[in-house]
C-alpha cells in the first residue's frame, strides 16, 4: 500500500498542518515558478563575481603557466591538490545521502537528497577544474587517457593511482549525473504540466516525456535501487583512490595504510558539513521549514559527530604509528606537523575537526540552527586545513635538509580557490532557480505515514497508546516548525 | 457518449485509488493504466505487471564493463607493450582491479538507465503522452478504455463509491498535445 504503518515513536519527517499533495508541489515550486527574491539576487551577484574571479585567475594561470602559483622545486603540489581533494570530499555527502541512506531505508533522505546530489555534481565540477588547471598545459589534458599515440603507442601506466583517479572521478561524475537526472524526471514533469508557453516547451524537452504510468514508476524504482547499490561502493572507491594518490608514494606522512578509510570518513564529514551549510540557508530563504525539519538537522549533526570522531581517531592513530614505527623520517614528518613551522595549520585542523564537532553531544547545540551553521563552516575550514597539512608539511621538508623550503600561496593561488567557491555557488543558485530543490515525488511518499499531520490524526483518533503519544509530543518540542502542538491537543 | 475514448477517475488519496482498482477488478472492468505523482507500492502486483528485468540488464552491462576493462588493461600492459617496472611482472592483476571496478559501475549504470529510457520511450524532445495534467501534481488517476468497457454509468458509480473526487470522460487520449 502507499502508506505503510510507522511507529508513533518516530519523529515526523514532514511538519505543518493541512499538508496536501498539492501544497507540497506548490511550496517546493515557489522558487522555480516565481521571480527570485532579493536574497537570491544578492547571493547570485556575489557568487558570479567569485566565478568571474575564477575565470580570471585560471585564465592567468593558463597564460603564464604554473609559475603563477606559489609552488617551488620542493613543494611541487600544494594549493591546487588541496582544493581538489577538498571539493571531491565535499561531493561525497550527496552520494551518501542519495545512495547509502536509500539502501538503509532512511526516509529522512527524501527531502534533502536532491540538493545534496546537485551539490555533489557542482563540487566534482570544481574539483575537475583543479585537475585541468594544475596541468599547466590543459590542451594536453587527454594524455592520461589510453589513446593510441605517436610514441609507438606507449600506453598510460595503468599501475598508477593517478590513472585510476582519472577513471574513478570521471565514472563518479557520470554516474552521479545520471542518478540525479533520472531522479529529477518526475519532478520536471510536474513543472511541465503546470507551465505554459515557452517554459512548457523547455521543461517538456527536459522531462523526456515522463508521464507517471505504472510501468514507468516500477522501472524507475528498480533503476534507483540499482544505482544506489552501485553508487555506494563507487563513492568508497573514489576516495580510496584519491587517498592512494598519496598513500602509494614513499613520502613520509603519506605512505600509510590508514589513508583510505581515513579519507573516506573525512569526505563524508566535510560533505555533510557542506550540506548543512547550504540547506540551513536554503531552508530559511525558500521557506522549506516543513520539509527540512529539526530532525534532519539533528541527524546530520549526529553524522558529523560520528565521522568527526572517526577522523579524530585516525589523526591519533597516525601519530601513534609514526612513533611506534621507529622510522626516523616518519617520526620527523609528524613532529614537524605538530611543532614545525606549520604548527598553526595542524592545530587549526585539530581544533576544527576533532574538538568542535564534539560540541554536538549537547542537545542544545545540536538542535540550534545558528550553532549548527557556524560549526558546519568550522568543519569545512578544518577539512581544508587537513588536506593542506597532509600535502604541504610532508613535502616542504624532504629527505635533504638543504632543499627544505616554505610554501606560500601566491595571489593567483588564493584567487583560484575563492573563485572556485564562487563557481560552486553560482551553479548551486542557478539550480535552485530552475529545478526543484526538494524531490517532490519522494516527499509526497512520506505524507501519509511520516508526517506530523498523520501522526497527530492517529493520536486524536485514539489509535495509539497514550504514553507513546505523550513521548511523541515531547519529541516535537525541539522542532522550530511546529508551534501549536499544545494548542491542538 | 460513444465519442468518449477514456474514462478517468481522479482520486485524492492513494489508498482510495487502490480501493477503486479493487472495485473495478471485481466487476471485470479492465484498467488501461494508472498515473500517479509518486510511486505506489503494491500496485504492480495488483494490476498484474511482471517484475522488472532491469536488474538483469544492469548485471549484463556491468559484466561487459568488467570484461572491457580487463581486455584493455591486458592488451596495453601485457600484450602490446609490457613494461619492466623494477622487474615486477607485467601482468599485475591487483592493479587491474580499480579500473575494472570503475568501468563495471559505469557500464552497468549507463546501460541500465539507457535501457530504461529506451523501453519507456523517454528521450529529450519526446512529446509527453499525458492523459491528465494533474497526475504529476496531486491526483491519482485511473484510466479506463471506454471502447473496451462500454458501460460508462457503471464505471462512474464504481469510481464514485471508491471515493473518486472527479470523473472525466475524455474524447482525446492525450490532453498534452496542442
Amino acid at each position: 500500500m502507499s502508506s505503510h504503518h510507522e511507529s508513533i515513536l518516530r519523529e515526523p519527517l514532514v511538519t505543518g498542518e493541512n499538508m496536501t499533495y498539492a501544497r507540497v508541489t506548490n511550496e517546493v515550486l515557489v522558487p522555480v515558478e516565481k521571480k527570485p527574491n532579493k536574497a537570491w539576487w544578492i547571493g547570485f551577484t556575489i557568487a558570479s563575481l567569485g566565478a568571474l574571479l575564477w575565470v580570471g585567475a585560471v585564465g592567468y594561470t593558463f597564460w603564464t603557466g604554473i609559475g603563477a602559483w606559489g609552488l617551488n622545486k620542493t613543494v611541487g603540489w600544494a594549493w591546487d591538490i588541496t582544493g581538489f581533494v577538498w571539493w571531491v570530499g565535499i561531493g561525497h555527502a550527496g552520494t551518501l545521502i542519495s545512495a547509502v541512506l536509500l539502501l538503509f531505508r532512511q526516509n529522512w533522505r527524501n527531502s534533502i537528497n536532491r540538493s545534496a546530489e546537485a551539490m555533489t555534481i557542482f563540487a566534482v565540477i570544481c574539483a575537475a577544474t583543479y585537475v585541468v588547471s594544475h596541468m599547466g598545459r590543459p590542451w594536453l589534458a587527454y594524455w592520461p587517457l589510453p589513446l593510441p599515440n605517436q610514441f609507438g603507442s606507449l600506453w598510460v601506466n595503468f599501475n598508477s593511482p593517478l590513472v585510476w583517479d582519472v577513471f574513478a572521478i570521471s565514472t563518479y561524475f557520470s554516474v552521479s549525473l545520471v542518478f540525479w537526472y533520472t531522479g529529477l524526471l518526475p519532478d520536471i514533469a510536474s513543472i511541465r504540466d503546470r507551465a505554459t508557453g515557452l517554459r512548457r516547451k523547455i521543461y517538456s524537452t527536459l522531462s523526456f516525456g515522463w508521464n507517471g504510468s505504472v510501468k514507468t514508476w516500477q522501472r524507475f524504482e528498480a533503476v534507483s535501487l540499482i544505482l544506489a547499490g552501485v553508487s555506494t561502493p563507487l563513492v568508497l572507491s573514489v576516495h580510496t583512490i584519491v587517498s592512494m594518490d598519496f598513500a602509494t608514494s614513499l613520502e613520509p606522512g603519506w605512505h600509510t595504510t590508514i589513508f583510505p578509510p581515513y579519507f573516506v570518513a573525512g569526505a563524508i564529514f566535510s560533505g555533510f558539513a557542506m550540506v548543512q551549510t547550504l540547506l540551513l540557508v536554503v531552508r530559511k530563504v525558500m521557506g522549506f521549514e516543513n520539509y527540512i525539519t529539526m530532525f534532519h538537522i539533528e541527524s546530520m549533526n549526529k553524522i558529523i559527530t560520528l565521522t568527526g570522531s572517526i577522523v579524530g581517531v585516525a589523526y591519533l592513530t597516525e601519530l601513534f604509528i609514526a612513533w611506534y614505527s621507529g622510522a626516523e623520517y616518519e617520526q620527523y614528518a609528524f613532529l614537524n606537523r605538530v611543532s614545525g613551522p606549520y604548527w598553526w595549520a595542524y592545530w587549526s585542523m585539530m581544533t576544527c575537526n576533532v574538538i568542535s564537532p564534539q560540541l554536538f553531544w549537547f542537545k542544545r547545540i545540536r538542535t540550534s540552527i545558528p550553532a549548527s551553521w557556524v560549526l558546519s563552516i568550522v568543519v569545512n575550514i578544518g577539512m581544508w586545513f587537513e588536506r593542506f597539512v597532509i600535502i604541504v608539511t610532508s613535502l616542504h621538508r624532504d629527505f635533504l635538509p638543504s632543499s627544505w623550503v616554505m610554501f606560500y600561496p601566491s595571489v593567483v593561488d588564493v584567487c583560484v580557490f575563492i573563485g572556485s567557491i564562487g563557481l560552486f555557488f553560482t551553479l548551486f543558485l542557478l539550480f535552485l532557480r530552475v529545478l526543484p530543490a526538494i524531490a517532490m515525488a519522494e516527499v509526497k511518499l512520506l505524507l501519509k505515514s511520516s508526517s506530523d499531520q498523520a501522526k497527530q490524526k492517529l493520536i486524536r483518533e485514539g489509535k495509539v497508546k497514550p504514553e507513546q503519544a505523550e513521548f511523541y509530543l515531547e519529541s516535537l518540542e525541539k522542532y522550530d516548525s511546529v508551534a501549536e502542538v499544545e494548542a491542538v491537543n | 457518449m460513444s465519442n468518449t475514448k477514456y474514462i478517468l477517475g481522479h482520486f485524492e488519496d492513494p489508498d482510495d485509488m487502490m480501493h477503486g482498482i479493487d472495485k473495478l477488478q471485481e466487476n471485470n472492468i479492465g484498467i488501461y493504466d494508472v498515473f500517479t505523482p509518486m510511486p505506489i507500492h503494491g500496485i504492480e502486483s495488483k494490476l498484474g505487471y511482471k517484475r522488472s528485468r532491469l536488474p538483469i540488464a544492469a548485471f549484463c552491462f556491468g559484466l561487459t564493463g568488467t570484461i572491457t576493462a580487463f581486455s584493455l588493461l591486458y592488451f596495453c600492459l601485457v600484450y602490446d607493450w609490457p613494461m619492466n617496472i623494477g622487474g615486477k611482472p607485467a601482468f599485475a592483476m591487483p592493479d587491474f582491479v580499480p579500473i575494472m571496478f570503475e568501468l563495471t559501475v559505469l557500464f552497468g549504470s549507463y546501460g541500465m538507465c539507457f535501457t530504461f529510457f529506451f523501453k519507456n520511450h523517454l528521450f529529450p524532445g519526446r512529446a509527453p503522452r499525458v492523459m491528465d495534467l494533474r497526475a504529476t501534481d496531486d491526483r491519482f488517476v485511473i484510466a479506463i478504455d471506454a471502447h473496451k468497457n462500454p458501460y460508462p454509468e457503471k464505471i462512474d458509480n464504481l469510481l464514485k463509491e471508491a471515493g473518486a473526487v472527479e470523473i472525466k470522460h475524455n474524447e482525446r487520449k492525450y490532453v498534452s498535445y496542442e
